[in-house]
């Protein structure tokens, strides 16, 4: 008698199983229509990549629309960290790797250890602006030099109303109320590249130099860049950094910053990319290793920015072919194009001919 | 009648008011009124804070008219008990208030993306532009995972608790039982850094060509350590309760234990063990800790628990919660929704099944 | 058959000594390599470095928070719950007991993580309007001090930790005292006490063990509590009693929050504060379980 209730549960249970088995991956993506590129140089195979997770929608939407086109790829990324990619790729578990930075020293030769015949290419593929955000009621356009942020980050202007912000921004009605400075509590790459820009561009008052951990004493934390977001959203006279994304996902103001030349520049793709087209190439060959000016002199160049690069062998991977493919789509003028709403700046056509470049030697 | 008049001074104990006084519940009513006016006039008037605090300051005063009522007319010792009665009563109120907050936030924000969709596909593909996207994944990942955890742990968890009522006697087995106690107490993040500590890190290398690697397996092994001194526990109680004169009589049948154990306590007992082994599984598919420690979470389907990442409902939920989509928030609720009712209908069926099937 | 039979599930039994240890024993071999590698201590540094070349880790801001977070949970919780238990034991009328002690055994039920959503969607918004108001009207009171931001505070934290734990102090004490025996409650209200001079006469004394029990089960419970943690609380870095602005940390959130993004040492180092995780709660639970032990009655009824 009771044993009958048991089969009718496995039964039921049986069949709910049978039922569910035809969800899908979304693999037959309508994106192949809309895709701007149908140039993509489809190569059939199965990819395995992990890192940064800043690069993640970037590459959750070339993978969509690559895809899409090429019925035989199949590409997954897996935001683990750039760390953690780094330290796939060089155990072999990843066939390439997204990271907020170029290889180490001590991280080359083992990454280069895995292409015989060849090196890890550092190729520069996403640009992601860092914005400044703040919260205050009824002040527009605030406008910051590298060395008032750094002393509202270091703790050392508390105040809204401190003539440091007053002298740059005359016309704004600012209040006497605290200043609340936000920071990544979780190690992240946009904590790293902030940091290194104000360590870069003012150096007599950030003394802390960069690091994915936030080492400066004071301000509070805030998980992984939607908590920062939310913590500004909800604090009036708070003050931080965040990804250009999250800013514009959750409407926040986004400050102007001093370049090199002396400019108050707002953040757009375009003043991102100035930047970068002013960086210089430390990596030799086909690696494009970037040395971002952050003090660049370019007119009308946003200079917090954060490059993220994929890591991949130049010769000797097995699937070489398969990432030659999805790169040189990655790099072409549709693949960075596709970037734009996400709130990532395309790379400028001077270095992104380099990447395409190099790509189309990997083999 | 005399005794008692010289015993309680200024009593007279008349068939009349023998019983104590009672307040009429109109005092009730008007104290709990005039309460809430004053606590409004004061609040609202000086603009200490807005009705909350004049529902809280209300209570306070409500509390200590009715206690000062009540002293006059029942006596001291009857307006504590009032004071006491009341407090308890706002406890349960307080109690259900969040619970209530939970389930309509769950179903108001979960209903938006209740669609065939969100069950029949993954996040795979899905860009931070896309509305749409689903947990099917997750779903397989959390079936996976707690039921290879439901097949490792039921058998050891029923097996140890035969050992600790059939054959467990002296130190050993009063050691056992009470480590499986302790052992309800462990964390379930230290349960997944265990696994990560054992599975991932050293003995998964041995598979996978030297290098550590996620797994939904390794999501089960955790699984397992978290249910197993749940099932040992109650199934220990059922065993008990099983009347010892039908032991007794398969014994003097000549059936051996193991037999008697296998053929006649466990399918008596069955009812009651399923009811224990559904609420083990119900906590268990809650659990997010140990999943994002050592199963990784994947955006595609993964059919397979024993290589790569997986995801599961909880770990989805965390995810979704801290994803920059616009469109997050909505698929965590709605996941948030599916995984409440999933673990809900699995307790109230449990707890009926009990229900039904008491041995006692 | 028989013998093999005994020796099985006596190897069940002991599976779980064999577990307990093996926690303790691979937690502690992944643990030590990355604290010889910490180049501060361990116990008294109050921030998390352990992915730097030069690791830098300590607990003493993780295991604050994680203590200071649960002691709080339990205050808040403590007599709520044994009020409710008490309403369900000897004010409620029985049709109203049994479903609304299932509805909060339904409560323990629902998954952390859910609980830490609502937490950080919904509850902060009224959580935080409090705040701002005990700033306003108590900031001389260093808990209530500051000047913001207010919201993800260990109030908040707090809190959600008070209701997760309230079921489990609830169902646990609402079983001792219903079995207070009827003898001493009939006495007491035979000697003419009211119904709560009774309970606290009769059923409160009877039943302190067993709350005492509940209530470090529910400690151990708190102390280990993760998701719900890691998205309500600030999480920062430094050991401060204010409850109301923005921050907290716990071991369990850390683990939860940094994992991702750890290498090598820095797994080991979130592996390390695991292990002392586990020792605090291993513990609290040890002492929970004596002392329903030493109540025999109580024993077979104990969760």
């Amino acid at each position: 008698m009771k044993l009958q209730r048991f089969y009718v549960a496995g039964i039921a249970l049986t069949a709910s199983v049978a039922l569910a088995a035809c969800g899908s991956d979304n693999t037959d993506s309508p994106a192949a229509s809309d895709a701007s590129a149908a140039s993509a140089n489809c190569a059939a195979g199965d990819l395995t990549a992990q890192g940064s997770s800043a690069q993640k929608n970037a590459m959750d939407e070339w993978i969509k629309a690559y895809q899409g086109q090429c019925s035989g790829a199949k590409i997954g990324y897996e935001s683990s960290g750039s760390g953690a990619g780094i330290q796939a790729f060089i155990a072999g578990t990843a066939d390439f790797a997204g990271s907020d930075s170029a290889l180490k020293e001590d991280e080359q030769p083992q990454a280069d250890a895995k292409c015989p015949g060849g090196q890890a290419l550092n190729l520069p593929m996403v640009i992601g602006p860092i914005a400044v955000v703040y919260n205050l009621d009824g002040v527009e356009n605030l406008q910051f030099s590298p060395a008032t942020l750094a002393k509202i980050f270091a703790g050392k202007v508390t105040k809204w109303d401190d003539p440091a912000i007053k002298a740059e921004n005359a016309d704004a009605k600012l209040p006497s109320t605290a200043i609340q400075s936000v920071h990544r509590s979780d190690e992240s790459g946009t904590t790293d590249n902030f940091t290194k820009y104000l360590s870069k561009t003012a150096e007599a008052d950030w003394t802390f130099g960069n690091a994915k951990a936030w080492k400066a004493p004071g301000g509070v934390g805030a998980a992984k860049s939607d908590g920062v977001a939310t913590a500004v959203k909800s604090t009036v006279g708070a003050i931080s950094y965040v990804e250009l994304s999250f800013a514009e996902n959750s409407d926040l103001k986004m400050a102007k910053i001093k370049n090199g030349a002396g400019e108050f520049v707002e953040l757009t793709g375009e003043s991102a990319g100035k930047t970068i087209a002013g960086a210089k190439v430390k990596g030799t060959g086909n690696d494009l290793a970037l040395d971002i000016d952050y003090t660049t002199t370019e007119a009308g160049a946003y200079p917090i920015v954060l490059v993220t690069y994929e890591i991949a062998c130049s010769k000797g991977s097995p699937k070489a072919a398969a990432i030659k493919g999805f790169l040189s789509y990655t790099a072409s003028t549709g693949g960075q194009s596709a970037l734009a709403e996400l709130g990532y700046a395309p790379l400028p056509e001077a270095v992104r001919s380099k990447v395409e470049t190099s790509v189309a030697a990997i083999s | 009648m005399s005794l008692l008049e010289k015993e309680v001074p200024g009593v007279v104990m008349t068939p009349d008011n023998i019983r104590s006084k009672k307040l009429p519940w109109a005092v009730d009513l008007g104290v709990a009124v005039v309460a809430l006016i004053v606590a409004a006039a004061v609040v609202l008037g000086l603009g200490l804070g807005n009705w909350v605090l004049v529902v809280v300051v209300g209570i306070v005063f409500y509390l200590a008219g009715m206690f000062a009522a009540a002293t006059r007319v029942e006596g001291r010792r009857s307006a504590r008990n009032r004071l006491w009665k009341t407090l308890i009563y706002a406890a349960c109120i307080l109690a259900i208030l969040p619970l209530a907050s939970v389930v309509w936030t769950l179903v108001s924000k979960g209903a938006a993306r209740l669609d065939g969709e969100f069950f029949g596909t993954s996040m795979n593909n899905i860009g931070a532009r896309d509305p749409n996207g689903g947990a099917y994944h997750a779903i397989i990942g959390t079936l996976e995972q707690v039921g290879l955890a439901t097949l490792m742990a039921v058998p050891l968890g029923v097996l140890g608790a035969i050992y600790l009522v059939e054959y467990g006697r002296g130190k050993f087995a009063l050691t056992v039982r009470f480590f499986v106690d302790v052992m309800t107490g462990i964390p379930s993040i230290v349960a997944g850094l265990f696994i990560l500590a054992f599975w991932v890190l050293i003995v998964s290398p041995w598979f996978n060509n030297g290098t550590p690697r996620f797994s939904g397996f390794a999501a089960s092994l955790a699984l397992t350590v978290l249910m197993l001194p749940t099932i040992v526990r109650s199934t220990e109680e059922m065993l008990r309760l099983v009347p010892g004169p039908l032991r007794e009589g398969a014994y003097a049948l000549g059936v051996p234990q193991w037999k008697t154990i296998v053929k006649v306590v466990l399918p008596t007992a069955l009812p009651g063990i399923v009811t224990g082994v559904m609420l083990a599984v119900a906590r268990a598919a809650g659990e997010t800790a140990p999943v994002l420690l050592v199963a990784g979470g994947a955006a595609a389907i993964n059919f397979d628990p024993f290589a790569g990442n997986q995801s599961s409902l909880a770990l989805y939920v965390y995810q979704q919660a801290g994803d920059a989509s616009r469109f997050a928030p909505e698929r965590a609720w709605t996941a948030a929704l599916t995984l409440v009712a999933l673990v809900l209908i699995l307790t109230i069926a449990a707890k009926l099944l009990a229900r039904r099937n008491r041995l006692t | 058959m028989e013998t093999g039979f005994r020796a099985l599930s006596t190897a069940a039994g002991a599976m779980v000594l064999v577990i307990i240890v093996a926690i303790a024993i691979f937690l502690i071999s992944k643990a030590v390599p990355a604290l010889q590698a910490n180049t501060e201590n361990f116990l008294s540094y109050k921030a998390w470095f352990p992915n730097d070349a030069e690791p830098k880790f300590g607990i003493a801001a993780l295991a604050f928070g994680t203590v200071l977070t649960s002691i709080i949970a339990l205050i808040v919780a403590v007599p709520i719950a044994l009020g409710i238990a008490l309403f369900l034991s000897h004010y409620a009328p029985k049709r109203l007991a049994n479903p609304l002690g299932f509805i909060i055994d339904l409560l323990a039920a629902v998954p952390s993580v859910v609980f830490g959503l609502w937490g950080r969607d919904v509850f902060r918004v009224p959580v935080q309007d409090f705040s701002v108001w005990l700033n306003k009207y108590f900031s001389w009171l260093p808990i209530f001090g500051g000047d913001g931001p207010f919201g993800r505070s260990i109030l908040l934290g707090s809190l959600v930790l008070a209701i997760m734990v309230l079921p489990i102090v609830t169902s646990l004490s609402r079983e001792v005292f219903q079995q207070t025996p009827l003898m001493n409650e009939e006495a007491a209200l035979a000697l003419g006490a009211t119904k709560w001079e009774m309970i606290r006469t009769a059923v409160v004394p009877y039943g302190k063990p067993g709350v005492i029990a509940a209530i470090m089960l529910g400690l151990g419970r708190a102390l280990g509590e993760t998701i719900a943690l890691a998205l309500t609380l600030g999480i920062v870095f430094n050991i401060s009693f204010n409850l109301i602005e923005s921050g907290g940390n716990s071991i369990a959130a850390n683990i939860a929050n940094t994992f991702g993004e750890a290498n090598a040492t820095g797994r080991g180092a979130l592996i390390a504060s695991g292990l002392v995780l586990f020792a605090i709660t291993l513990v609290v639970n040890m002492a929970a379980r004596a002392i329903i032990y030493r109540r025999r009655e109580f024993r077979d009824s104990a969760a």
